[in-house]
């Protein structure tokens, strides 16, 4: 027998037997597509949630940053003496050093008054450190006294600032943040974290009018921007050997990695949707298993049958597993574009960057493909029971 | 060469207390292109004898050369291979039941599959032909009659050109009329081919087929006679 012939035609027998019994073949597609789903929007919310606490992080355009070591995530920062961004311009290539300021405040909605808590990000927005879209339009702007721009991406909670702001015709809109009345003279696109769902971008200066108790000597993070192609890991070290212990010296990469482990580690968000990923896959796999087992148990006289005129227990076997794997495919495919679809409603639902990746949707095959050869190959064990001695 | 040849075979199911010998130092040869009928009181070892024949069980005491095999000691896919050069006819038809008439017969070409796809199809449904079951190709074993599977079973016993066939009862759960037609055809074409035939049966209606005639009795053989009936047809 060739090889071909040795995987196609257990494959079609496979298929044969299956497709003999559509409503079992259905809930056997069933069953792997809800597995499939379950994964694919357990990995998913995990992903966005990840994304989503970093996307403050994301945002930020320098190559180099400096943070205080002990600080965990951007939401609650440890302090670093802010004569550090001065220290680093002794590099030739540091080009710009820009410290930035963290803090939450409360946030009044402008509609009816209720409050939530909202991140504030200070820095001195025209060096153009940060790389949120529409900061560039908004920059002159907040210059002005008490002035601020609101992240249009922000939960709807924080009111409908983007509609007002409109209606207005380019005069600012009026808010009050912590016990400071300020305007808002435009918008920005950052997204919510995890810390807080909504931002305010301010300068340096209002920043500091607004959160009076925090000393001028200190700041939260420093953003370092490098003359173009400059190697980011020779500065890296540089900066590390000109630095006191005081600061860790991290690439944008490192940064977001490190806000990232922090949620992936101090809270159970991972454990969660990895242990829900996993009841899925146990779940689908309980079910292949469960129409394998029975497709076998309830043809042992025919398995038994093949045995007697001559099939090895490899091809009987092969025959098991291409059953999972056609039920993998049949399954696979509807539960990703189910997810796909899922995806958009929930994400516009929640706020979450929600998606179909290529990545995602290759883990998920694999795993639904693991799932159904473990049910294959326990189930392939009754087998075994078909004895062709039986058969006279 | 014959097709079987028994020398001292001995058998028992059980162990310890329990064991009891269903076969006593059976001998007995089956030559080329020959019918033999098994005959003999139920719980006389004639199924047991005839899965030792087919490799359907591993060998005890004695040897057996099938096919020019000495399943004595033979590995699992030695009467793996083995089982692939006889034609087997069970009870019951044992059709699957999802394939139709004419890829169940194929199947037993699909074990080593030496033939293309095309060529197996060809031969099943010319085998089918022989058995007169040239209309009915592509129904499945549900849409025929009990003789027709039986047909069919024949058919899947023969399509591969095996040397032997060994056939449990074959007629067992046939009317009269269809289990003569069952068992003229297997003889017709087990003649044409040159096969040689191990059949057991309790139906006395169907001796007269047979070479020979083979009687057991408590996992011995008791006689091996001409058949009584007439001569051999
Ligand atoms: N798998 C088994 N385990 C234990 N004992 C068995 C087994 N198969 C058969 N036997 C016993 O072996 C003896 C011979 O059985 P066998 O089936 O070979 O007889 P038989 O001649 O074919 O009978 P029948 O005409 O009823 O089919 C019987 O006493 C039977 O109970
Ligand atoms: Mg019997």
């Amino acid at each position: 027998m060739t090889l071909a012939d040795r995987i196609f035609l257990p494959l079609r027998l496979a298929w044969r037997q299956l497709r003999a019994e559509k409503a079992r073949l259905a809930s056997a597609i069933a069953g792997v597509m809800f597995a499939c789903v379950l994964v694919f929007m357990q990995l998913g919310f995990r992903a966005a949630l990840f994304d989503s606490a970093t996307s403050l992080i994301s945002a930020m355009r320098a190559e180099v940053f400096l943070i205080h070591p002990l600080t965990m995530a951007s939401f609650r920062p440890e302090p670093l003496p802010r004569a550090r961004a001065g220290q680093v311009l002794a590099l030739p290539e540091v080009m710009q050093a820009t410290p930035v300021y963290l803090a939450q405040s409360t946030w009044r909605s402008p509609e009816d008054g209720s409050r939530r808590t909202i991140q504030l990000i200070g820095f001195d927005v025209e060096a153009g450190a940060m790389a949120f879209t529409g900061l560039e339009h908004v920059a002159a702007a907040l210059k002005q006294p008490d002035s601020a721009a609101f992240d249009l991406r922000s939960r709807p909670e924080f009111g409908p600032v983007q509609p007002m702001l409109e209606a207005l015709g380019g005069r600012p809109l009026p808010v009050q943040v912590g016990n400071r009345r300020l305007d808002v003279v435009g918008t920005v696109e950052i997204g919510p974290s995890f810390g807080a769902d909504g931002n305010l971008v301010l300068n340096e200066t209002n920043f500091h009018r607004l959160v009076p108790e925090r000393p001028f000597s200190n700041t939260d993070l420093v953003a370092i921007r490098l003359q173009p192609g400059s190697d980011i890991a020779a500065v890296q070290a540089q900066l590390r050997a000109l630095l006191p212990q005081d600061v860790a010296v991290l690439t944008h990469p490192e940064l977001v990695a490190w806000e990232r482990r922090y949620w992936e580690t101090a809270t159970p968000i991972g454990f969660i949707f990895g242990f829900g990923s996993l009841m899925g896959l146990i779940v689908g796999m309980v079910i292949v298993y469960q129409i394998l087992f029975s497709d076998i148990a309830n043809h042992l006289r025919e398995y038994a049958t093949l045995k007697a005129i001559g099939y090895g227990n490899g091809y009987l076997s092969r025959s098991v597993l291409s059953s999972a794997f056609i039920l993998a495919l049949l399954g696979f495919i509807p539960g990703a574009v189910a997810s796909a679809l899922l995806y958009d409603v929930i994400g516009q639902a929640t706020f979450l960057p929600l998606g179909m990746t290529l990545d995602r949707g290759l883990t998920v095959f694999g795993l639904i493909f693991g799932m159904c050869a473990a049910a294959g190959l326990l189930a392939m064990r009754k087998l075994r029971d078909a004895d062709p001695a039986d058969m006279f | 060469m014959h097709p079987v040849t028994l020398e001292g075979v001995t058998y028992s199911y059980g162990s310890g207390e329990l064991r009891r010998a269903v076969l006593r130092d059976v001998s007995l040869t089956v030559a080329e292109g020959e019918i033999v009928l098994l005959t003999g009181p139920s719980g006389s070892g004639k199924t047991t004898l005839l899965t030792l024949i087919g490799a359907l069980r591993a060998m005890q005491q004695g040897s057996a050369r099938v096919l020019g095999r000495e399943l004595q000691g033979a590995s699992e896919a030695a009467r793996v291979a083995l089982r692939r050069r006889i034609g087997f006819i069970f009870q019951a038809h044992n059709l699957l039941g999802f394939l139709s008439a004419r890829q169940n017969v194929a199947m037993a070409l699909e074990t080593e599959a030496k033939l293309p796809e095309r060529q197996r199809l060809a031969e099943a449904d010319r085998m089918l032909a022989a058995v007169g079951l040239a209309e009915h190709l592509h129904k499945a074993p549900g849409q025929l009659s009990g003789g027709q599977r039986q047909r069919v079973a024949v058919a899947r016993a023969l399509v591969a050109s095996p040397g032997l066939v060994l056939a449990d009862e074959p007629t067992a759960a046939l009317d009269k009329a269809s289990g003569q037609e069952v068992v003229r055809q297997l003889r017709d074409l087990a003649r044409s081919r040159g096969v040689a035939i191990l059949l057991v049966t309790h139906d006395p209606r169907i001796l007269d087929i047979a070479d020979r005639v083979v009687s057991m009795e408590d996992g011995r053989i008791v006689s091996a006679n001409r058949p009584a009936e007439g001569p051999a047809a």
